[in-house]
């Protein structure tokens, strides 16, 4: 059924209608609506058959899911920015153990300096992890990818993580057709766990393993994510035909066919971006754009594939990596290797910066003008009167003291301001 | 695509009218988006929320910055706020007091509006009587749907009852009529000038 709910509260729906049996969480702002919707379906009982578990911690959270999916439950939990960190030690126990746990994580920027607003930097940091790391452009698409994480994870003993935009997404109110409970679960079955802690038949999950098994464990886990590569375009393909709108797989391109400069980004800028290219597609140019869905596994073929045609690619992303550059960038250096393109780095949108249309089409005026330098690292909308400031300062006072409160006080701001 | 911008004060309900007035619009067959623009969070800061209204699916996703309409639940804002950032000569406005613009100081600001597309409201006073608070927001939608017709007074009300139960929804929903048929009261005062 269509309705115009709030994001938080159509994604806390869609994993009610997956039938989660522990769910294990610790608020952070902004994914709290989220794990409340949920303590409140289950205390009402429309989320039946599920055990609640309000935890001193996210580390706590996800090692509760670890324990809950290691005797055979379906687990969830959901976290944002500090909160994952929090988690980053149980991260890699769940994936290196294979155990499908699913995971929203509302994307926070990580500190210092402390900020509660949007960019990635928070699943870019744990995108090594060994998580399938999937990205909604939307709500709508948020719900879809959560019913299809429980089915890709199940499917092939992984843990998954559905990344929407914190704020822009969560706290969004847009149009949602949620899904009925028939069709779910016609679509995702009861999971059937590939280990199971069981007395009647013990096992052990996490044995320690030394040098004679310590490789081959780990390259069973690449080949199990790289598994996911062919694994969701087919769940993807029947969610389609299951419900009627295509959402996920692992590729998302948008008029690409003849473009010759592509953009290449993920999340809820997607659809802003193609809002530019349809303009400078009226205008003539040749532009798309490129939605990566899945970003772990890194679907290296589809991307190349994608930008085969393309004299140039701008990715523009939420995240960095200090002192080298771009993260999706690289990644998308490395699928295009040997193609004669040119690949601008753009980071954008850091901790809750808006990117807007007009600075999106100022950055590909300049790319299209070749007034940008291919080698370089470019962060849009940078105050660059505002580093030689702080720069100029730090040359002259014996203290110059913390550049944060520094620039916020020649800044003059206020919160209120932050909409301009 | 119409745009609003709704400017409080945290506890005033910014973000909860912008989210209403998504409801209201959806209801009515249009596509809609509200968002928040979240600050410090405190009673009595200054708030920004947003409603785009459109006849085709929105997928973009980034503050307004060019509104169509602005509602200033507290004209008191413009100490601290650029409050009218961006709006055009044929922009609407709802200013919540119970003074008048000149009063207040922005006289100026409407002037380089339509008047017939400017109305004030004592939403908070309306508030007080029907609802027994003074959360201004929802009279202040009242007002927007009689000034600038995008939404019925009905929409607006349906989307009230069911985000508020009982006795605070009925509440709101008189706060609401009220405040529509002042506005619609000033349009015909303007209309006969």
């Amino acid at each position: 059924m269509r309705s115009q709910v709030e994001g938080s509260q159509a994604v806390a729906r869609a994993v009610t209608l997956c039938r989660p049996q522990v769910i294990a969480a610790y608020p952070i702002s902004p994914q709290t609506h989220i794990v409340e919707s949920l303590s409140d379906r289950v205390r009402t009982g429309e989320l039946a058959g599920c055990e609640y578990l309000m935890v001193e911690s996210e580390f706590g959270a996800l090692s509760a899911c670890i324990g809950a999916s290691g005797a055979g439950a379906r687990a969830y939990t959901a976290t944002s920015s500090q909160g994952l960190l929090f988690m980053a030690e149980a991260l890699f126990n769940a994936s290196g153990l294979g155990l499908p746990i699913v995971m929203t994580l509302a994307n926070r920027a990580i500190g210092a300096p402390i900020n509660i607003w949007n960019d990635h930097s928070d699943s870019m940091a744990m995108r090594d992890s060994g998580w399938i790391q999937l990205f909604a452009e939307s709500n709508q698409e948020a719900v879809d990818l959560h019913v299809q994480a429980f089915r890709l994870a199940e499917s092939l003993s992984v843990p998954v993580m559905v990344c929407m935009d914190g704020f822009v997404l969560t706290h969004a109110f847009e149009e949602v057709d949620l899904p009925t409970q028939e069709q779910v679960d016609a679509f995702l079955p009861p999971l059937v766990p590939q280990q199971l802690l069981d007395p009647d038949d013990p096992v052990t999950i996490g044995a320690m393993v030394g040098p004679e098994a310590f490789t081959e464990v780990k390259y069973l886990m690449h080949v199990k994510q790289m598994a996911a590569l062919d694994e969701l375009p087919v769940i993807a393909a029947e969610f389609r035909a299951a419900f009627g709108r295509s959402s996920g797989g692992l590729v998302k391109p948008y008029r690409t066919d003849d473009a010759e400069t592509v953009v290449v980004a993920l999340g809820s800028v997607l659809g802003t971006i193609e809002d530019v290219v349809d303009t400078m597609r009226d205008e003539g140019h040749c532009v798309g754009a490129l939605g990566i869905t899945c970003f772990r596994p890194w679907p290296a073929a589809e991307v190349r594939e994608a930008l085969a045609h393309a004299t140039r690619v701008v990715v523009v992303e939420r995240a960095f990596a200090v002192g080298a550059g771009g993260i999706v960038g690289q990644n998308v250096r490395d699928a295009t290797r040997g193609l004669p393109l040119e690949a601008y780095d753009v980071v954008a949108g850091l901790g809750g910066r808006p990117v807007t249309r007009a600075s999106l089409r100022r950055l590909l005026d300049d790319v299209l003008a070749e007034r940008l330098d291919p080698t370089a690292l470019h962060f849009l909308d940078l105050d660059h009167a505002l580093v030689q400031r702080e720069l100029e300062r730090s040359r002259h006072g014996h203290r110059p003291g913390p550049h944060a409160e520094n620039m916020l006080r020649a800044l003059g701001t206020v919160a209120s301001g932050a909409y301009e | 695509m119409f745009s609003v911008r709704i400017h409080g004060r945290g506890g005033q309900g910014a973000v909860t009218a912008a989210e209403l007035l998504s409801v209201a619009a959806f209801a009515e067959g249009r596509h809609a988006q509200a968002f928040p623009t979240f600050g410090s969070e405190r009673t009595g800061a200054p708030v920004v929320a947003f409603c785009r209204i459109d006849e085709r699916p929105i997928r973009l996703h980034e503050p307004i910055t060019h509104p169509d309409a602005l509602i200033v639940q507290d004209p008191t804002l413009v100490h601290q706020v650029d409050l009218f950032a961006g709006i055009g000569s044929g922009g609407y406005l709802v200013v919540n007091t119970s003074s008048t613009l000149d009063a207040l100081g922005l006289g100026d600001l409407a002037l380089r509006l339509d008047p017939r597309r400017v109305v004030t409201v004592a939403a908070t006073e309306i508030a007080r009587e029907h609802v027994g608070r003074p959360v201004p927001n929802v009279p202040l939608l009242g007002a927007f749907a009689a000034l600038t017709g995008q939404v019925s007074l009905a929409a607006v009300c349906d989307a009230v009852r069911e985000r508020f139960p009982a006795e605070l929804g009925e509440g709101n929903v008189r706060a609401a009529e009220v405040a529509h048929e002042q506005v619609l009261e000033q349009l015909r005062t303007y209309a006969d000038a």
